[in-house]
């Protein structure tokens, strides 16, 4: 019999039967929530009379629509009022823990989940957001889900679900000095195409990833939804467990031993058997940057523009140059911004933040260039000022935030303004994302942002390493 | 718990909605996500390229009132990828949509429709072009899509549709609505827990 997979060996201990439609019963280990998501589904329990089936395996906290420079009750945002307002009524009602604004473990979902060791190998993860395939990183199975789905966790600590395939993507070698992980998962949604991962789970793998720390490797996960897949995971080795001795949430002692033993156990076999292999070279992978409206038109940064003939899709193309304003052929380098956000669940802990004050330290940011850096947790705020990284920030002229979703999204009042270019580190260029609908969004690694916010454009970080 | 409402055909008109990789921050800007409810979704699909910045009408399909009252969707590759949110299918739901026929749709959005008893049908790239074209040449063209004989019908013309096949029993069958089907299995549920080794805390 072949070697299984992660994703087999997950899927199959957490199968609690098959439905009539055919879909697997599948049990969800933890289930994290947040404001945005799930009024109605806490909702729907209410209408029916249910409560919630694990509320041990529920926790919750506040990302999307806090402000990141003034967190005082109320917001002035009425709405944002109203909706935290709700969740903190829903989980005092039925019962979850809750990470709230003045909870030191406050932060973007998917930073305090690892941070607090609540994700761990061998589970099966759920959130009511689509980058919850960043937990994937521990050899977790996690998956972003909607609203009904949510209300189904709660009901029922389960999901009807069709199993995907797997894909591993390889990435041998070594990656060259100036290049992170972002690079490398924006190398393979171009290679792959923005919809290449639909049906598959996303299986990295290969030196590169081997090398990478916990928080790479997050970085790496996290955008497997931008690719087309619904999950992405590493199988986890003792990178993976060294840094999640000690959390709060981890067993210890004897237990941690056991629990090491068990997750040793998920990893996938060596002669597993895969849908597809894909390999990739980690030498042939430049500092990236998007040029488009969907994350998988990027180019290396020494490039030119594309033509929109090189496209499968060429029309998707010219819709792109078309909103972005910009020609086929142009240059990458020089591009001028007006924006550079540092942070998010792809890019904003506490390695990125070193990766980017390691560019940002002694120089000054372009007097034109508005620069945020937002933490992506309460602690990962108290770690980078334990290290004086806020110094470094704020003496080249960023704005220092407390930690949430910020500019990444636009629920909270970190915008665009009109047709303001942004070099972003964050997971999304799609038009409008950070709230102007004109706005435009350049994706790139957390060190390529404080680089183009010192020039006002976009360089290569390569000259500054 | 609601009745089971069992979801095989959809008739009406159509409105065609073109271009690859529509994502659902366009489907609905993300400021409409902190309305505590679905309720007021349908006034919100495509907001920012329906209304300019002065709330002034623009050019899109769903102002246009030659597809007014559509309830089918035509729509092209990967439609819905990006963002879980499921104010999207609800936007468009509430807004009269209540099927979808597309050349294929991203994994989550797909995933919501159906547990909304909204489908989201593939038809092959050539179909969608003619399906497109007939809807243009004449928005009055009645169109019906039928999840048990897997085709949608316009005049004289039947289409083969597809869908995965657990999709197209949850909705004929009426188990989309999934939560009482799963509730009913809590004994399981609890037993499948018992045995994974976090669940019990790593004791043996």
């Amino acid at each position: 019999m072949a070697g299984r997979t992660l994703y087999d060996k997950i899927w199959e201990s957490h199968g609690v039967g098959i439905l009539p439609t055919g879909q697997t019963q599948l049990f969800i280990g933890l289930h994290l929530i947040h404001e945005i998501t799930t009024a109605p589904a806490f909702d729907m329990l209410r209408e029916n009379g249910m409560d919630v089936a694990f509320r041990d395996r529920t926790f919750a906290t506040v990302d999307h629509i806090v402000p990141t420079d003034v967190r005082q009750r109320p917001f002035l945002d009425r709405e944002a009022e109203e909706l935290i307002q709700a969740l903190e009524n829903n989980v005092n009602q039925f019962g979850v823990e809750f990470f709230g604004l003045d909870s030191v473990n406050q932060g973007i979902v998917h930073v305090i989940g690892p941070q607090l060791g609540l994700t761990q190998p061998g589970m099966t993860l759920a959130c009511g957001d689509s980058h919850t395939s960043t937990h994937g990183a521990f050899g977790t199975l996690a998956f972003g889900i909607g609203t009904s789905q949510v209300r189904d966790v709660l009901a029922t600590q389960t999901l009807a679900m069709d199993k995907l395939k797997v894909r591993r993507i390889s990435i041998d070698g070594e990656l060259g000095t100036g290049v992170y992980p972002k690079d490398v998962i924006l190398y393979i949604i171009r290679r792959l195409g923005v919809a290449g991962g639909k049906g598959f789970a996303y299986e990295y793998g290969g030196a590169v990833i081997d090398k990478m720390n916990m928080e790479e490797r997050m970085t790496v996960c996290n955008m497997s939804i931008e690719g087309g897949a619904l999950v992405g995971y590493v199988n986890p080795d003792q990178t993976t467990f060294d840094y999640l001795k000690g959390r709060p949430h981890v067993p210890k002692g004897d237990a941690f031993d056991r629990a090491v033993d068990y997750w040793k156990s998920v990893a996938s076999d060596g002669d597993a058997k895969y849908d597809d292999l894909v390999h990739y070279q980690g030498k042939e992978i430049e500092p990236t940057v998007t040029w488009g409206i969907n994350p998988g038109q990027s180019v290396g940064v020494s490039e030119k523009l594309p033509k929109p003939e090189e496209f499968s899709d060429p029309d998707g193309a010219k819709k792109a140059y078309e909103h972005m304003g910009w020609q086929p052929g142009a240059p990458m380098l020089g591009t001028p911004i007006n924006v550079a956000f540092i942070g998010s669940c792809t890019n904003g802990r506490l390695a990125d933040l070193r990766a980017a004050a390691k560019i940002a330290k002694g120089r000054k940011v372009n007097p034109a260039v508005r620069a945020l850096v937002v933490p992506g947790s309460t602690e990962v705020k108290k770690l980078a000022e334990r290290e004086g990284l806020h110094e470094i920030f704020q003496a080249a002229g960023f704005q220092w935030r407390e930690a949430g979703c910020s500019m990444c999204l636009a629920m909270n009042p970190d915008k665009l303004n009109g047709r303001e270019i942004c070099a972003s580190s964050s997971n999304r260029n799609f038009i409008g994302r950070q709230g102007s609908p004109q706005g435009r969004t350049m994706l790139m690694s957390p060190a390529m942002v404080a680089a183009a916010a010192l020039n006002g454009k976009v360089v290569d970080v390569r000259e500054y390493v | 718990m609601a009745d089971i409402v069992e979801i095989t055909k959809i008739s009406g008109t159509a409105v065609p909605i073109h271009g690859n990789d529509i994502d659902t921050d366009r489907i609905i800007p993300a400021r409409y996500l902190k309305e505590p409810t679905f309720a007021r979704m349908g006034d919100y699909p495509f907001f920012d390229e329906r209304f300019d910045s002065a709330g002034k009408k623009k050019d899109h399909p769903f102002n246009d009132p030659e597809y007014k009252g559509a309830s089918i969707l035509f729509v092209n590759k990967n439609f819905g990828c990006g963002s879980s949110r499921e104010h999207a299918p609800q936007a468009l739901y509430r807004f009269g949509i209540k099927a979808i026929v597309g050349e294929s749709f991203a994994a989550i959005f797909a995933g919501n429709c159906t547990m909304m008893g909204l489908p989201a049908v593939v038809v092959a790239a050539k179909d969608i072009e003619q399906l497109m074209k007939s809807v243009e040449d004449n928005p009055r063209t009645e169109y019906c899509v039928d999840l048990e004989s897997k085709t949608i019908s316009f005049g004289n013309q039947k289409i083969a549709i597809d869908l995965p096949e657990t999709y197209r029993t949850a909705l004929t069958k009426g188990f989309w609505d999934s939560t009482a089907l799963l509730r009913s299995n809590l004994e399981q549920v609890k037993r499948t827990a018992a045995k994974l080794p976090y669940i019990t805390g790593f004791t043996s």
